[in-house]
């Protein structure tokens, strides 16, 4: 009975998920509303973590809870720490939830809904999730080794080699595009600026309470912090109504670009205690109490999605950024369905502190749904603004032009309706001077989010607060990641100078820390100016460069976990990883190829500087801008030099496996795992970490 | 309505364990807990020692996501 009971119950999920999945795809009389989106969602990655998971679970990894995790055999209290489950998903969660599945979703959305959702939930349960769960299984089995290592132990050593290389790459430009969102978000807006601004002293007074007045009492300084900067929220709307303090934070591009490269550099370098930790503390808390209040407010307001299933733009012509949906929407939309930049933290901290190998599902393919609801939740909120004021705000003014007039004529002539005043008065009512040309998907997630909150809580009178909590939260948290990437780029650096030099390789080394410190920023800092200064925004060719970059790590996690398939015996089952590791190369390298390659200016980097060096040898450029135009020529230049060096380290890892699967298959090579030896647990019942502090 | 209750704190004290121990603020008690399972682990570090320790580990590698 509670057999037929229980397949009624997914048979009926599975349904529900299926009929919204249809409307979502088919419906096109009316606009849908936001719940066709969560229902999709939620009874996919229901029916997805139920058997997909379980499959992978039992039939391919087969978990075995009565083997000693790395947690519990190499047990020190510090590094190997065993955890409860749910405090691990919540670890694991917090760790691998950027900007990137806020942003992604927000830019993609110039397709419309359509492509970016059903890659958001398809590419999730079968792509991003897969490779999580697999790295994280493959980490746990090796003591909790890094990808890089796993790499070079299991396919090669010029695999782990290109890994690690890989990994520098994505972290440069991936700092550079999300300090390229603040600055789009943050330009000419003094109420933002102000925000943000104060959350340094702020963190710098959690961070001295933290080391000499309760050390380690992170909960209590957290709330204290958290406190503050909703204080500082509140704060900034009489600084922006003040004409004096105002003029202060009114910051233009360039200027929010070097403050934030300097601020870089000192967050480098400065004890980590003072300013880093005690902003991921902060961030981690508003990051995670932000999401959850996004995910109730899109279930409160359920709002009804303005933008069409499809727009024209899906024929590659979009003001966000150029290029066709295939490829260029499975390379904007990373993080919220497959990144590579999780296998960093599945093969981090998280494999060393897993309590029993079976909770490596809900922790590394769970925390990978909840990942890929938040993309979902970006989504909708872009969405459920009117499509004229969503292109208004992301499209750079090289493109709609300057003013509202100029914007509303070009964005009507796309076919949505834009009024002049609709966006004049829509920055009034969130505080700012203007909502133009603010491109890099923050502003306009911001306003979504705004709307969705003071759709719950306020009204009308919030909107402006809660636009600039929205701001500040994105921020936030992506000032946090270029706190602790330029930190970890600095070690990495600092390791292959150490080969140059050994004092250099030292991390208490001072000139080690200063020359490893300048050259992390001076290579971020590099591409953060040139976005600054593309007329094109910026947006335009560093995010698919980041997203390309995102995508190859994806591909080397997924390379890597085929190969471990194969040595584990399991060819019958190699596609749950060649899938989607084939469909990422496919992708990647005709994004690759179409960045370099493509005769189109907008879209292809080689075309745009073959086109500024002929308008400089016609003449048509002269005088002061010429050296402007030579800068961007080099730019676009080097740009094509970086990705086409990013593919071509995928593809000699990709043929470097192919081979060693090849010679594995046909027996020429007898396959060794590197996987610890099995030692039976000796905690066979209950957490002792959980039960225990729970007793208290 | 003794049972409501009972379930209630029963959550409440589970969520607070829970936010404790994502949030960090009971590493060092879970630390203290481990060395004492040790045998040979030594004397323990002071909390403020720990609470550097962990920092700067926990920075060294890769901690945040895109």
């Amino acid at each position: 009975m509670k057999r037929i009971l229980e397949i009624i119950v997914w048979a009926a999920i599975a349904l529900a998920g299926a009929g919204a999945l249809a409307a979502i795809a088919f419906e096109r009389r009316e606009p849908l509303n936001a719940v066709w989106f969560i229902v999709a969602a939620l009874c996919t990655y229901l029916v997805s973590y139920r058997f997909y998971s379980a499959f992978l679970a039992a039939r391919i990894f087969a978990l075995d809870s009565t083997r000693a995790t790395p947690a519990e055999r190499l047990e020190d209290g510090r590094d190997f720490v065993p955890t409860n489950k749910w405090v691990l998903l919540g670890h694991h969660f917090a760790a691998i939830a950027g900007p990137g599945p806020l942003v992604g979703p927000t830019l993609a959305a110039q397709f419309g809904y359509l492509p970016g959702t059903l890659w958001l939930i398809v590419g999730a349960a079968l792509g991003g999730c897969v490779q999580d769960f697999t790295i994280l299984f493959c980490s746990i089995r090796r003591d909790g080794k890094s990808l890089g290592q796993i790499a070079r132990e299991e396919v090669s050593n010029r695999g782990g080699t290109i890994a690690l290389l890989a990994v520098l790459a994505i972290m440069v430009i991936l700092l550079a595009v999300i300090a390229l969102v603040v600055v789009k978000a943050l330009r000419e807006s003094p109420w933002g600026t102000f925000t943000l601004a104060m959350t340094i002293p702020i963190a710098l007074l959690m961070g001295i309470y933290l080391r000499f007045v309760r050390p380690g009492r992170v909960l209590e300084a957290s709330i204290g912090g958290v406190a503050l900067v909703g204080l500082a929220v509140i704060a900034g709307q009489w600084v922006n109504a003040s004409p004096s303090w105002s003029q202060v934070f009114t910051l233009s591009a360039p200027s929010l670009a070097i403050a934030i490269i300097v601020y870089g550099f000192a967050a480098s370098t400065l004890p980590v205690w003072l300013l880093l930790a005690p902003r991921d503390y902060l961030s981690a808390f508003i990051k995670v109490a932000a999401i959850f209040a996004l995910a109730a407010g899109v279930l409160v307001v359920r709002p009804t999605l303005a933008m069409p299933a499809l727009t024209r733009f899906a024929d590659g012509s979009g003001p966000v950024f150029a290029g066709k949906i295939f490829p260029f929407c499975f390379i904007t939309i990373a993080c919220g369905a497959v990144s590579g930049f999780h296998a960093l933290i599945a093969s981090g901290t998280t494999p060393k502190m897993i309590l029993r190998e079976g909770h490596a599902r809900i922790v590394g393919y769970g925390s990978m749904l909840m990942e890929s609801f938040v993309g979902v939740m970006a989504m909708i909120a872009a969405c459920a603004l009117q499509p004229g004021v969503y292109f208004a705000i992301n499209s750079p003014a090289g493109i709609v032009g300057k003013t509202a007039d100029a914007a509303a004529k070009t964005i009507s002539s796309w076919g949505f309706t834009l009024d002049p005043q609709t966006i004049t008065s829509l920055a009034q009512r969130v505080g700012e001077r203007t909502l133009l040309d603010r491109t890099g998907g923050a502003p306009s997630l911001a306003v979504g989010m705004a709307q969705i909150f003071s759709g719950t809580i306020g009204g009308e009178h919030l909107l402006s607060i809660w636009y600039h909590f929205a701001i500040m939260f994105e921020a936030l948290f992506i000032l946090t990641t270029l706190d602790a990437g330029t930190r970890v780029g600095r070690f990495m650096v600092q390791d292959l100078a150490g080969h140059a030099w050994k004092p250099l390789g030292s991390s208490r080394s001072t000139a080690g820390t200063l020359v490893g410190s300048a050259a992390m920023v001076g290579a971020w800092g590099y591409f953060l100016w040139q976005g600054v200064q593309d007329p094109l925004g910026g947006i335009n060719s560093l995010w698919p460069l980041f997203g390309i970059a995102n995508q190859l790590l994806a591909a080397v996690a997924l390379v890597v976990a085929t190969t471990i398939l194969l040595k584990m015996g399991r060819a019958r089952f190699i596609w749950v990883t060649l899938v989607p590791m084939a469909w990422l190369v496919v992708v990647t390298m005709t994004a690759s190829y179409e960045k370099i390659f493509s005769a189109s200016p907008r879209l292809g980097f080689l075309a745009q500087a073959n086109q500024l060096a002929g308008q400089i040898s016609s003449g048509a450029i002269a005088g002061a801008a010429i050296a402007d135009t030579r800068r961007l020529i080099f730019n676009n230049r080097l740009d094509a030099a970086v990705t086409a060096v990013l593919a071509a380290m995928v593809l000699v890892l990709v043929v470097e496996a192919i081979c060693e699967w090849i010679r594995i298959l046909r027996g020429r090579t007898r396959p060794v795992l590197h996987e610890s030896p099995y030692v039976r647990t000796r905690w066979a019942g209950g957490n002792p970490v959980w039960s225990q502090e729970a007793e208290r | 309505m003794s049972k409501v209750r009972s379930i209630s704190t029963n959550l409440l004290r589970g969520g607070w364990v829970w936010l404790r121990q994502v949030s960090g603020d009971a590493a060092y008690d879970n630390y203290l807990r481990s060395t004492a399972r040790q045998a040979d682990s030594g004397p323990p570090l002071s909390r403020a020692e720990f609470y550097l320790d962990l920092l700067r580990r926990r920075y060294s590698s890769v901690s945040r996501c895109c």
